[in-house]
């Protein structure tokens, strides 16, 4: 979700093999650089493998260009390396989140063979995603300051995993501002 | 049918499995060790399509030994996880070895340390883990048994616990069952429950204090 000068990027905790709950503290969000992250929901292996591909890549790119990436190149990189998978894919959606040129905040989200999807306010993913949607577009305001935006986040997170089994066992919530990078655990409904 | 469990402990870990070896309806063997003793202090407990465990493991267990032969010091328990996974994530849309892994390990600085692998290569770092039917009994139990910074004891008696439960509500259960554990001392055999077979008595059958 896009604020004012900063964005925040969330996930839940969960890692579960379709009814089973294997683990309650599971690592969605990746950091790619400082103000860059990916939240990739789906097959929690894919999800792996495709971060380690998506890190070597960038530090591939550091070393070339002397630069970070930006945010658009970084969507565009994934959505090539997704769709290189066409016949086979990787089974993830990923949700890209990142400071770009003069500090603008930039999301896209994807599908699991790359259609970026472009947006100014909140981007979604998920097997909770039309809760999210719902959740989100009620929930948002234009230019909320980072404290606003993490309580905006909060609740539409938890209120949206609370309706599906599949997600939940808490929160991981990064604000991400020019300056500086807030990581928060959000004690949800355990259940 | 086939149980992997572990449980980490203050500076140790456990990993039990069953040691029934079982193709449809006969039962090969009873005693049939899943937990696989990778090096000096790594413990790799697997299940899954039998030639599949055996190989996997086996391979892993060798490029271990090579790592240690070539750098002359043994590889972490973190990198061997990622490492296993990786095998398993390159073979996986080839050729995937159905074999589902608990790792557990001692390193001196980083203490001890359990691994969960799925067949599919998902790796996570966990307290305590099952894979198979058994899990759907054990994992509770564990949940609400378990606490950090256990000692030898309390860890074994989950586990007895675990398998007291897997024995009893668990339809084609396996019988006997084998507990290894990995500590700064070193990963070796901790006990052997047996109820059938040749080493059986009834005393092996766990006995639990409430």
């Amino acid at each position: 979700m896009v604020g004012k000068n900063c964005f925040a990027i969330a996930s839940d905790r969960r890692l579960g093999v379709q009814l089973q709950t294997i683990a309650t503290d599971f690592q969605r969000v990746f950091k790619i650089h400082d103000k860059l992250y990916i939240g990739l929901s789906g097959l929690a292996t894919d999800a792996q493998t495709l971060y380690q591909r998506l890190v070597f890549r960038h530090k591939l790119y550091q070393l070339r260009e002397e630069r970070d990436m930006k945010p658009e190149t970084f969507a565009s990189l994934v959505s090539a390396m997704l769709y290189e998978r066409r016949f086979g894919p990787y089974f993830c959606q990923p949700v890209i989140a990142g400071l770009g040129e003069n500090d603008e905040p930039f999301i896209c989200t994807m599908d699991c063979i790359g259609a970026k999807e472009l947006a100014k306010d909140f981007v979604v993913s998920g097997t909770s995603s039309e809760s999210l949607y719902g959740a989100c577009e009620s929930m948002y305001k234009p230019n909320m300051e980072p404290e606003e935006l993490f309580e905006t986040v909060s609740q539409a997170l938890m209120a949206s995993v609370d309706r599906d089994c599949l997600a939940g066992w808490g929160g991981h919530v990064f604000i991400v501002t020019p300056t500086e990078v807030q990581e928060r655990v959000v004690k949800g409904r355990m259940d | 049918m086939e149980c992997v469990m572990g449980v980490v402990g203050r500076d140790f870990a456990v990993v039990a499995a069953d040691t029934s070896a079982v193709q449809s309806i006969l039962v090969h063997k009873t005693d049939e060790d899943k937990v696989m003793v990778l090096d000096s202090h790594k413990l790799m407990g697997a299940s899954g399509e039998p030639g599949d465990r055996v190989q996997f493991t086996e391979y892993i267990q060798k490029n271990l030994h090579l790592y240690q032969f070539r750098n002359t010091i043994p590889l972490s328990t973190a990198a061997t996880a990622n490492f296993t996974r990786g095998e398993l994530a390159t073979a996986l849309r080839k050729n995937p070895y159905m074999v589902n892994v608990i790792l557990g390990g001692y390193d001196k600085d980083a203490g001890a340390s359990l691994y969960y692998i799925d067949y599919i290569s998902t790796l996570h770092k966990i307290d305590k883990g099952a894979f198979g039917y058994g899990s759907y009994f054990c994992l509770s139990l564990m949940d609400k048994l378990y606490h950090p910074d256990m000692t030898v004891e309390e860890a074994v008696d989950l586990i007895d616990k675990c398998i007291k439960e897997i024995r009893l509500r668990l339809v084609v259960a396996p019988q006997n069952f084998v507990i290894k554990i990995v500590d700064k001392n070193g990963a070796r055999e901790y006990a052997r429950r047996d109820l059938v077979g040749d080493n059986a008595s009834v005393d092996a059958a766990t006995t639990v204090t409430a």
